[in-house]
Order: structure tokens, then sequence, then C-alpha cells
């Protein structure tokens, strides 16, 4: 029914709807006719790795020495399986906050872990305070998984923020796995690498993408940070089974850390728009949307409809061919919630919130 | 400038029929803010003019558009502004630059036929006393006007929910 509605606006797709900026497609199509096929270092191209170091070192003063500590993956998802099985024991815990990405708890299963959810709300404007993380450490606690800026609320946490997780993954012995694939998408405040906190670079596995800030998301291009020893047993599991990524996409990562700024910035500051945009409007119409300071997805509550989020999304599919994604997927902290993707086109945005407004009249 | 009148501006150059009510979703600001920045803008003559890009090709109305270079002789004190001044006036002239390398100025010149704008071109232009020289190329295709691609090739289907 959603492939085939012509009528249908989607606002569920967490991808954006940009095309890839022209000069790193160029960059791509250059190297293929100079037949740059072949496979490349099971780390990724050294010139790739450089740029990614150089880049940490510049925006975040974070080192990583491109020879042991960068690993170049197939997209974050391979990067987030590597880190969770290269840390995780049988039995293991890792804790995952909610409302988080669908593939975090299954990754954990698949190594053998056990995810533990800790739950935020939107009244911590769902962010993780300190005293929710202790509540869940216990012995088998290996490490917490983080993604700020957060897909689905779009929350973030700012380096005051952070400081105190910091302190107790430090006091705990814990390990830090941090997906900041939205990273480029902060809008009102500097994104901190959780990794540049006091004593975390030795704790942290950053994981980061080309997906979301340069609109690559068919390009499967991420990397891992870490330090030598982690990142040398995510090594091995890579190696064995993805080899190395694609040296094509690779070839446009490099064309993207080098000269994509200023499409980045222009995206940026168009999904910034948009989220005013669709922000307002959620709470014109009633739906108590709290403000999301990251990412491209509003969470606005349907509570107040009396519908749960799945009657909420599947009528409103049904009713005015808007898709959205019931919270509930995202973990028990998402219940009355939807997440909206804006990395849709303003006039979509504005006739899908008539349709939201035209579908709450009618309940 | 500050941020939100640098989104104003772009909003409108890509939009010049975005209402101020939209303007102020976008940019966080009330629609009476966004109305009395438009109007210092205009005032400071930061706005120019609101354009729309049309095809009249699409239109079935054929304007037949010409590119002309012109070696010119630099007017005593004046330098090039007179000719400008000159050129710029002929409701034919479209834009009128002034260049670096082999011919000093170009024009573009709009016409309903080729004929009508080599007429222009041999009486109006070459005939005056400053110019020396020109060359004319009529445009056979627009494929992309004021950052504008004319006919998009690009259509990519998206798939509606992911992740």
């Amino acid at each position: 029914m959603v492939s085939d509605n012509e009528d249908m606006i989607s606002l569920g797709v967490g991808e954006p709807d940009y095309i890839t900026p022209w000069h790193i497609r160029e960059a791509c199509i250059h190297s293929l006719e100079q037949g740059e096929t072949s496979y490349t270092s099971n780390y990724g191209l050294v010139e790739l790795r450089d740029e990614i170091s150089r880049t940490y070192t510049q925006k975040q003063g974070l080192y990583y020495d491109p020879t042991c500590e960068i690993l170049v993956t197939s997209g974050v998802s391979e990067a987030l399986d590597l880190a969770v099985r290269a840390i995780t024991d049988p039995g293991d815990e890792i804790i995952i906050v909610e409302p988080s990405y669908v593939a975090y708890a299954p990754a954990v299963i698949f190594a053998g872990g056990n995810p533990v959810p800790v739950q935020t709300c939107m009244e911590d404007k769902f962010k993780l305070t300190s005293e929710n993380l202790k509540k869940a450490i216990t012995p088998k606690t290996k490490a917490i998984l983080l993604n700020y800026p957060n897909n689905p609320t779009g929350a973030v946490m700012d380096k005051r923020e952070l400081e105190p997780i910091a302190e107790v993954v430090e006091e705990h012995d814990i390990m830090v796995i941090s997906d900041e694939v939205y990273e480029r998408m902060t809008y009102d405040t500097r994104h901190t690498c959780f990794a540049s906190l006091d004593g975390m670079r030795q704790r942290t596995i950053v994981l980061n993408g080309f997906s979301k800030a340069y609109s690559m998301t068919g390009f499967r291009m991420a990397y891992a940070l870490a330090p030598a020893p982690v990142l040398a047993a995510m090594m091995r599991i890579h190696q064995y089974s993805m080899l190395c990524a694609p040296i094509t996409a690779q070839v446009g990562a490099i064309e993207a850390l080098k000269n994509g700024e200023e499409e980045v910035e222009k995206m940026v500051n168009e999904y910034n728009r948009r989220r005013r945009l669709i922000v307002k409007g959620f709470n014109n119409i009633g739906l108590d949307c709290f403000n999301p300071g990251g990412a491209f997805y509003a969470f606005p509550s349907v509570a107040s409809t009396g519908l749960t989020s799945e009657q909420f999304a599947e009528r409103l599919l049904d009713q005015q061919q808007v898709v959205t994604i019931p919270g509930n997927v995202f973990g028990r902290a998402g219940n009355g919630y939807l997440r909206c993707a804006y990395a849709a086109s303003r006039e979509d945005i504005k006739e899908a919130l008539d349709r939201i407004e035209n579908f709450i009249s009618n309940i | 400038m500050d941020r939100k009148t640098r989104d104003i501006l772009e909003i409108l150059e890509n939009d010049a029929r975005a209402t101020h009510e939209e303007i102020s979703a976008l940019v966080d600001m009330t629609p009476e803010e966004v109305q009395k920045r438009i109007h210092q803008l205009e005032k400071a003559k930061i706005i120019r003019k609101y354009k729309t890009v049309i095809d009249w090709e699409l239109a079935g109305e054929d304007y037949v558009y010409a590119i002309i270079e012109l070696k010119v002789t630099l007017e005593r004190k004046q330098g090039y502004q007179g000719i400008a001044e000159r050129l710029y006036r002929f409701p034919e002239v479209r834009s009128v630059r002034l260049l670096s390398g082999e011919h000093d100025i170009a024009l573009t010149v709009r016409g309903k036929s080729m004929k009508q704008v080599a007429f222009f071109v041999a009486e109006k232009i070459a005939t005056l006393e400053q110019v020396h020289n020109t060359a004319t190329h009529f445009v056979l295709k627009t494929y992309k006007e004021d950052g504008l691609i004319m006919e998009e090739p690009e259509h990519v289907k998206r798939l509606p929910v992911s992740p």
C-alpha cells in the first residue's frame, strides 16, 4: 500500500531528501573512469583515514592515529555491529538509552549480550541523567550505547550535560559506544564528541559516517574511532566479514571531507528551517512537540488524542496517506509519540501537517 | 549580517513568493518582524527585485536570445560607464557586463526573431561611436538559468519507510 500510493506523503524515511552533492558523485565517476576498482587496505584507503584523522584533530581537538585507531566500514550499521561484538562477552549487559534506534538492541543480542534499556522522557528533554544511568549499572555492565543527536527524538546533550555521564562511566569502569552519525545536524549548540571529555578517549568507540551529513546513504560509508587494542579486535571481525569498504564509495568520502563543507552547511541550514516549520506546526495543531536540538526528526506526543502511537500512525496512513513511524518501535519510552522525519520538502511538510490536523479533528 | 537576515534572503532568492507568515515559521521570527526586516532590505537595495524564471519555450513564446560581445573604445573621464549607460537603456538589452579578456563588454539581448536581433545589433549597437567590433552568438538552448536547471532529469524515488 505504502509504495504504490502516489498521493502519499512520507515523513517516515530516515534519510536526507537530497541527492549526494554533484562534486562527490563526480569524484566517484572519475575514479571509476581511472579504473580504480580494486580492494583497499582492510582499514580503508590511507588518504581517507588521514582526512578523518585531520578532521577530528581540527574540529574536536582529538588525535586518532590513522594506522591503528581508524577503521573505515560499510555504514555505521557495520561499525556498530563490530563495536558491540568486539567488546561483548556472552551475558554482558549493554545499556541502551531509549527511545533508541531500532538496531541497537538486536545488535547486542546477536553478540550474545543482554540489552538493558534506560528510559528517557520529554520532561528531561530525552536526555540521559547520571542518576538514571547509575540505577541501570550492574556488575555485568560492559558498556553504554549513546546516540546524540538522537534518532528518533532529536535530543542533543552538550558538554556540560555529558560530563556527569562520563564521571559515572569512569567510576564504574565501563565503555562507551557513541553513535554520532547525526553530529553535523546540531542546530542550537555545538556538537561534543563523547571521546573529547576528560578520560573518555580510551573508553570510547566513536561511530560516525557520511550518510546523513553528506546525503550519502546508499554509499554505505562510515568509520569507527577507537583505542588501538579495541580497534584491532573490531578489525579482526571486519577483515573476515566485510574485508574492506567499496573503493568507489571511499573515494567519494575523501571528496566529501575535503570539499563538502559548503554543501553540508547549506543542507543543515535548510533542515533547521524545516525543523522550525514542523515543530511550530505540531504545537499549533495541539500535538505537544519537543523541540529537537539535532538530527532531522520531530517527536510529537499523540497522547492527547487518546490513541496509541500505532493506532495513530496506522489510521493516519489509512485516512490521510501520511507515513509516520510509531514511537513504540524505538522502545517503551517511545510509547505515545510519533517519529516524523523532516528530511522532506517544505511543501510536503506543510501538506502533511494540514492532513494531520484534519485527521485529529475527525477522531 | 546576522544569521536570520541571511536566511530570509536565501528563502526569498529561492522563492520570491514566500509569504511573511511562511518565512516567519522558517526563521523563528514573527510575521511582523519578517515584514519589517524585508522592508529594510528593500530600502537598503540589498533586495533589488523579485524575479520569476519563465520557460518561454514551454509557454510557446519563442523568444530569441543572443550574447553579444563588444570591443569598445574607452572614453575620457567616463571609462566604460558612458558606453554601459548607452547600452543598458535599450529595452532589448537584458544584461550588460564588463569583461576581462579579448572583449570588453558582453550583452544579453532578447528579441522576437533572429532577424530582429540581427537588425538591432547591426543598426543600434554596431553603429555606436565607441563600438568598434561585435561578435553575436545566438543562444540555441538554455540548460540552466539563474541557478535553476531548466529540464531537471533527476528523479530519485526514495523508499517511504526506512531506518
